[in-house]
């Protein structure tokens, strides 16, 4: 079967899905020429991400081998990841502690 | 492929031929609008500035207008203004007749109102048309090339499909002997230690990371999260969750070239291969801006698909996701979608891209082209006064 996510880099936290991958199905991407599957906890719109590994809250999150944000709760692995759960830690002048 | 272009008296090749119709400011953009719609071959640009501007933002405007009347896709130029606008007319016009083109120009409050003013206009734009229809093509290299790099609408497939060919683009052409203008600062945000370890020297690195800081200082000082801004509402519903994963994918467009030097907005490189020119992520300033400083050709990677065009270079457009070239395909050049399909390699798509830049430049319409579509924006720093 054909896969239907990408990995970009081997450090990456996240995949990303080539399809609509809906609650309890099989992901299946390559990652250093091996095949991986994972399951998904629910459903993950085409071109969004799917965690690959348990994040805990307040981590770092890597795609393309570089941190894209932080979590904001605690992510399971093969949940959708996105902004609900990741926020960016750059150009935030809403903070508090912004310049 | 033998390349046929438009000489220049200062020594540059254009790969369009457009009599140039330029406004000083807003108050003649009416009736420079009025002349180029019935002169053929005439083009104008829809200025928004000119006038009642701080000194910075004067400059810039400037600056623009000028670097398009020289852009080597300009075969002439026709300066309009209104009298008692800050941008003089004259000035302007002074400044791109330095190029060696035909340039002339009018002022309304001395013509004696919009009617004289089209009346001569129109006379003047009709003879420069003539003129430059004349001109025959003749042989130029490909190194003659500036590309202007652009992303817009981007979901994900941007940064793993379209961007990475764009990007091999982009090499191909440098090991060419060419030129490639990098933009859009606000999408380096995150990614911009990645660049600046390719500039040639440190300076170089460092003044990428002085152009990032200074914007995101920008964008700070307005008390508010980027997000909704950066990424747009439309590259989030694509899948993209932050600038940081955004701008990462942005900087697939420049390759891995190393990095030359920094350029101010509307600033023409100062050597050959890969320049970053700090522009907004906002498309059409942005566009306007590598234009203004010389690009004859842009190259413009979209996820979720744009019709964006310019005035005088011809936009080639591509997107790496399948769905958007089948509902977008009358805006977009070229189908990258077949990478993530596994069809077609990054490889093969850049052939195939670097093949329609050549045809391009021959004279083969873009989408944006044929469908006349001349967006036109000058970046600004801050507010009219």
């Amino acid at each position: 079967m054909k896969n239907n996510a990408l990995v970009v880099h081997r450090e990456d936290d996240v995949a990303t899905v080539l399809e609509n991958i809906s609650e309890g199905q099989t992901v299946r991407f390559l990652l250093g020429g091996r095949e991986y599957t994972l399951r998904s906890l629910c459903p993950v719109p085409f071109g969004h991400k799917i965690a690959l590994r348990t994040i805990e809250e307040g981590h770092t999150v890597r795609k393309y081998g570089e941190d894209i944000g932080r979590s904001t709760e605690k992510i399971e692995k093969g949940y959708h990841v996105h902004i609900q759960n990741l926020e960016s830690t750059r150009a935030r002048g809403d903070r508090e502690d912004a310049e | 492929m033998d390349l046929k272009g438009y000489f220049r008296e200062d020594g540059s090749a254009g790969i369009r031929n457009h009599l140039l119709v330029i406004p000083a400011s807003v108050c003649a953009a009416t009736v420079a609008s009025r002349i180029a719609e019935q002169v053929e071959g005439a083009v104008y640009l829809p200025n928004q500035h000119g006038c009642a501007q701080i000194k910075p933002d004067l400059d810039i405007c400037f600056r623009t207008l000028a670097g398009f009347g020289k852009n080597p896709n300009v075969g002439a130029v026709l300066v309009i203004g209104l009298g008692c606008e800050s941008l003089k007319a004259e000035a302007l016009a002074q400044d791109i007749a330095m190029s060696g083109k035909p340039v002339e120009c009018l002022v309304i409050q001395r013509c004696g109102g919009t009617l004289a003013a089209q009346a001569r206009g129109l006379r003047t734009a009709r003879q420069l048309s003539e003129k430059i229809s004349g001109q025959g093509k003749t042989h130029f290299e490909i190194s003659e090339l500036i590309i202007g790099l652009e992303c817009g609408g981007s979901d994900t497939t941007s940064g793993i499909a379209a961007n990475p060919v764009q990007g091999t683009v982009s090499d191909i052409h440098i090991n060419n002997g060419g030129t490639s203008i990098l933009s859009e600062t606000t999408e380096l945000i995150g990614a911009e230690h990645v660049l600046a370890r390719r500039g040639i020297s440190e300076k170089v690195g460092q003044d990428l990371l002085d152009i990032v800081n200074a914007c995101e200082k920008r964008a700070m000082r307005m008390g508010v999260d980027l997000r909704g801004s950066q990424p747009t509402p439309g590259n989030i519903d694509g899948g993209l969750t932050t600038i940081e994963e955004k701008s990462l994918g942005c900087i697939y467009k420049a390759g891995s070239s190393h990095l030359q030097g920094v350029l101010e907005y509307a600033q023409t490189p100062t050597g050959k291969g890969l320049f970053m020119m700090d522009t907004p992520g906002q498309d059409i300033e942005s566009i306007t801006g590598m234009v203004a400083g010389g690009a004859q050709l842009v190259l413009f990677t979209t996820g979720r698909g744009t019709p964006t065009g310019c005035p005088v270079a011809p936009v080639i457009k591509l997107t790496g996701n399948p769905a958007t070239y089948t509902t977008m395909e009358e805006n977009i050049d070229l189908n990258a979608g077949n990478i993530i399909l596994g069809d077609e390699t990054i490889e093969e798509c850049a052939e195939r891209l670097y093949a329609l830049v050549l045809e391009v430049c021959n004279g083969k319409f873009t989408k944006a082209e044929s469908l006349k579509h001349r967006e036109f924006g000058i970046y600004k720093l801050t507010s009219t006064f």
